[in-house]
């Protein structure tokens, strides 16, 4: 695991970079997909092609192997790194090649074929601009996309005057890309063996696809005779007019570009004639256009992916790192936390599994907050925060039986073993709950002394400096159980999901619920639930959160049948009952809960916009307000919905767009997390304290970024459901 | 056509691809205006359709020799497709050598026949599914410049040509 001293040392030194870095190229995502009419078609066409084609992958397979042996190439397909680079030695071997030059390919990075060649004696000559600064630096890279992301410009022209000593120091952006153009492009004509990637390869003609920016893959290809293309096998899709789709996103999802410069189609051996660069006699057409070339398609653990129910998404990404840009953690800590031996970001947990294995995927899997900003990011479409729970659910069986005795009575959970102290504590947080309630306000006095807070910082490594949640005596469910509905002749008729933190902790926002639902015509009830779940799935406890998923369906079920609404006012639990119960639930459970649950907002949204009058709620004339609403929420698209009802009550709105407050349950409370977590939260605070922001009142819809605002701001925040209670 | 056109130069113009349009008959001199010497360049029969245009009246190298090549600052190719939402060229690999004369040099002329606009990425990669199932052809979809953010900023010219402009030839009435 990345430990606190890590992450602190890595936001000092390559915080800045990455969040300039990585915002840059979030933002230009959202301006660019935003330019696309048929956006969602588009990620649905990408999708349903790399579905299909991983089904199919043995027959294509096969099909690309008579293609390109049939234009004249050569496909090797090796079960792991050892076997590809011991090929790609030999082929640089009968080449007698002195020199190889690269274009950028994280599959080459996965089988370390560099290091292979130069055991060799090769030259290796990386010739990606940011791939060859870290050659130089000897590092690896930080990002998919831009692997030196985490270096300042300042950083890169003190490591060329140091290793080139130019006569004058280069300085500029400018001065270091022409020195690099003019340094790699000696080296490129000097080559013999060309390495590339490459993106997507087309099984029914050969024709590969490599995006690039520099024009080096294009160079790569050109001044050498032998081409080695590396792909892992999963690249392959049936036609060249598959491609289209992804020429649309690929670019747009990465850095926000709608098309990088470069889209070489390339099917190899190519025509383009093998010139000797010295050359002043012979005209360029004369010279013939002897070419080899090698496809090398890599296994690695891939085949045993496409196996695994729950990995085998992981084969659909197409390393655009939308991921890696729109999570909040990695905007703060980068690649070289939030990854592995080769991968990073998000779904670099499912890579790293199926690859290197758990105990790679262990060391940076905790980063995932399961906020879920990368699903809508991802342009096919992966659920990258359930192959997370999934990889930490695994984890957590791998690992030897933790001390039980401490835990005792606080874990009635369905984890047969492993889970750690840490996470079977914050995994069953509702039997904490219960207790609390059960003794406040002793349980809030008790748990606030400082030999409590150390006890729980040692044993379970919250941090001492967050405010703890404080129990109410009262639960919601109590309060509505002695209290009579205020409503004849209701509209509708709904259930008020009492969540963990409502019934508990935000009762108030609770009672404020039920009685803006009354307000509008609603008979309400509040029965006794068991929490969704959210908790222990946050822990990767998959097995405890289908538990609580059975018997919430249970418990709800019969007012379901007897007609009425669900309606939830914890963000994080209606995205429970509507995106990961599906995964938890038998398909009609799941379809009977996820159709009849609605989140508060969207629920009095669908009120008003029935006929409800918004006289009946508490109005104001153009009170300004700040608002930010919770991840799960916007990924559900149901930030929009608070926004136009708090507007229909007289508010004047502005609202956060920061990716996520940085608290997403318990993260924020462990101790090895809590400055990233302060950090990502920083970003929030600079919003809301903006001119024109800083004196406004300030609404969110989850708890944690209740917790966290709170925190970070001296205005206490509320949920924006208060506002609405007469 | 007047749209797919206006789309086209629009995109050019966002890319910093600048544009300037003639006829056939026109043409040797619109090139000879487009280029920054010493320049090099492909005859255009090879690259482009039925183009009968070779350009021995200009002061361009047709078929120039490896070092030529390195020396000039211009390389003047023809492009087979335009695409009209992304402003991107579609070049061809040739045996003449068309992906060097593009690539190894700062300013890169490409000349495209109007009527070879396609008006978006779906019709342009539909026509190159077209010609790569008959030929096993390669091309490459070049938009912009050559650039580079990797050294702290956005820097055109990275490996490929800084500059590219394009020359439209029209139908002639």
């Amino acid at each position: 695991m990345a430990t606190a001293d890590e992450i602190r040392e890595l936001m000092r030194t390559e915080g800045a970079a990455i969040a300039e870095n990585t915002q840059g190229f979030n933002t230009g995502r959202y301006d660019s997909v935003g330019d696309l009419e048929d956006y969602e078609d588009l990620k649905r066409a990408a999708r349903g092609i790399k579905e299909d084609a991983i089904e199919e992958l043995p027959e294509l397979l096969d099909q690309l192997t008579e293609t390109v042996e049939a234009n004249g190439g050569t496909v090797y397909i090796a079960d792991d790194a050892a076997d590809a680079n011991e090929y790609i030695r030999d082929v640089a071997d009968e080449r007698a090649a002195d020199r190889v030059v690269k274009s950028k390919s994280m599959t080459s990075e996965e089988i370390e074929v560099n290091e292979a060649l130069e055991a060799d004696g090769v030259d290796v000559v990386e010739t990606d601009l940011g791939e060859w600064v870290l050659q130089i630096a000897d590092e690896a890279p930080s990002h998919i996309v831009a692997p030196a992301i985490h270096k300042s410009r300042e950083s890169i022209a003190e490591l060329f005057n140091e290793q080139f000593d130019p006569d004058e120091p280069l300085e500029t952006a400018a001065e270091l890309t022409h020195f690099a153009r003019e340094k790699l492009g000696e080296q490129i004509i000097d080559a013999e063996v060309g390495i590339t990637g490459a993106n997507f390869i087309a099984a029914d003609t050969g024709t590969m696809a490599l995006v690039t920016s520099e024009g080096n893959a294009r160079k790569t290809v050109a001044a050498t005779d032998t081409h080695v293309a590396v792909a892992g096998v999963e690249k392959v899709i049936p036609t060249v007019e598959d491609l289209h789709p992804f020429i649309e996103l690929i670019g747009r999802s990465g850095t926000g570009q709608d098309i990088t410069s470069y889209v070489s189609l390339l099917t190899p051996p190519v025509d383009t004639p093998v010139v000797d660069f010295t050359d002043d006699e012979t005209p360029l057409s004369e010279f013939d256009s002897d070419r080899d070339f090698h496809l090398v398609l890599i296994d690695n653990g891939r085949l045993e992916m496409r196996d695994d129910e729950q990995l085998r998404e992981t084969l659909y990404c197409i390393r655009c790192s939308a991921c890696s840009n729109s999570c909040a953690n990695f905007q703060s800590v980068g690649g070289h936390a939030f990854g592995g031996e080769t991968y990073s970001g998000g779904i670099a947990t499912g890579w790293e599994a199926g690859i290197e294995g758990l105990d790679v995927a262990e060391k940076f899997n905790d980063l995932c907050t399961g906020c879920t900003r990368c699903v809508n990011a991802c342009p096919v479409g992966i659920d990258i925060p359930w192959i997370n729970t999934v990889v930490r659910d695994r984890i957590n069986r791998d690992k030897e039986a933790p001390g039980e005795w401490l835990v005792d009575g606080l874990t009635p959970d369905e984890e047969d073993d492993g889970a750690p102290l840490q996470k079977r504590f914050f995994g069953n947080f509702e039997t904490v709950a219960k207790l609390g309630s059960a003794t406040a306000p002793v349980s809030n006095w008790l748990a606030d002394t400082t030999l409590a807070r150390q006890t729980m910082s040692r044993v379970l490594g919250i941090d001492p400096r967050r405010d703890l949640p404080a129990f109410e005596r009262e639960t919601l469910v109590d309060w509505a159980g002695d209290r009579d509905s205020q409503v004849t002749n209701p509209e509708r008729r709904a259930v008020l999901y009492p969540d963990l933190y409502t019934n508990h902790v935000q009762v108030e926002r609770g009672k404020a619920a039920v009685r803006v639902l009354e307000s509008l015509g609603v008979d309400v009830v509040v029965p006794p639930a068991p929490s969704s779940g959210r908790a222990p799935l946050s822990q990767g406890m998959v097995a405890t959160a289908t538990d609580h998923a059975e018997r919430v369906t249970k418990a709800l079920e019969p007012h379901i049948a007897d007609g009425r609404d669900v309606v939830v006012i914890e963000p994080s639990d209606h995205a429970m009952f509507t995106r990961e119960y599906e995964r938890l639930l038998d398909e009609s459970s799941f379809t009977d809960i996820a159709a009849n649950s609605y989140e508060v907002f969207e629920y009095v949204f669908g009120l008003l916009d029935n006929g409800a009058s918004v006289d009946s709620l508490s109005t104001v004339t153009g009170a300004e307000i700040a608002y930010h609403s919770h991840c799960q929420q916007r990924t559900l698209g149901l930030e929009a919905h608070t926004v136009a009802v708090l507007e229909e009550c007289g508010y004047d709105v502005v609202t956060s767009d920061v990716e996520c407050c940085g608290m997403a349950g318990s993260f924020g409370y462990k101790s090895d997390y809590y400055e990233l977590s302060m950090d990502v939260g920083d970003r929030l605070r600079t919003q809301l304290e903006d001119d024109g922001v800083q004196d406004r009142p300030v609404v969110a819809s989850g708890t944690s970024c209740l917790e966290q605002i709170d925190a970070l701001l001296e205005r206490q925040p509320r949920h924006p459901i208060e506002l609405l209670a007469t | 056509m007047e749209s797919k056109r206006a789309s086209f130069e629009g995109a050019l113009e966002a890319l910093g691809v600048t544009v300037s349009s003639t006829s056939e008959s026109e043409l040797e001199a619109a090139v000879t205006e487009a280029v920054t010497e010493p320049a090099v360049g492909v005859a255009l029969d090879e690259t482009v359709g039925d183009g009968t245009f070779s350009l021995v009246e200009t002061p361009i190298t047709v078929d120039p020799t490896p070092a030529a090549l390195r020396e000039a600052t211009t390389g003047v190719t023809g492009a087979e497709l335009g695409v009209g939402d992304y402003g991107s060229l579609v070049l061809s690999m040739t045996e003449q050598a068309s992906e060097l004369v593009s690539l190894f040099v700062e300013r890169h002329v490409a000349i495209l026949y109007e009527e070879d606009i396609q008006p978006d990425m779906d019709a342009a990669v539909a026509e190159l599914d077209e010609r790569f199932t008959e030929t096993n052809g390669s091309a490459i979809i070049a938009t912009g410049p050559s650039a580079t953010a990797d050294m702290g900023a956005l820097v055109k010219g990275a490996h490929g040509p800084k500059e590219v402009h394009v020359i439209i030839v029209e139908e002639e009435d």
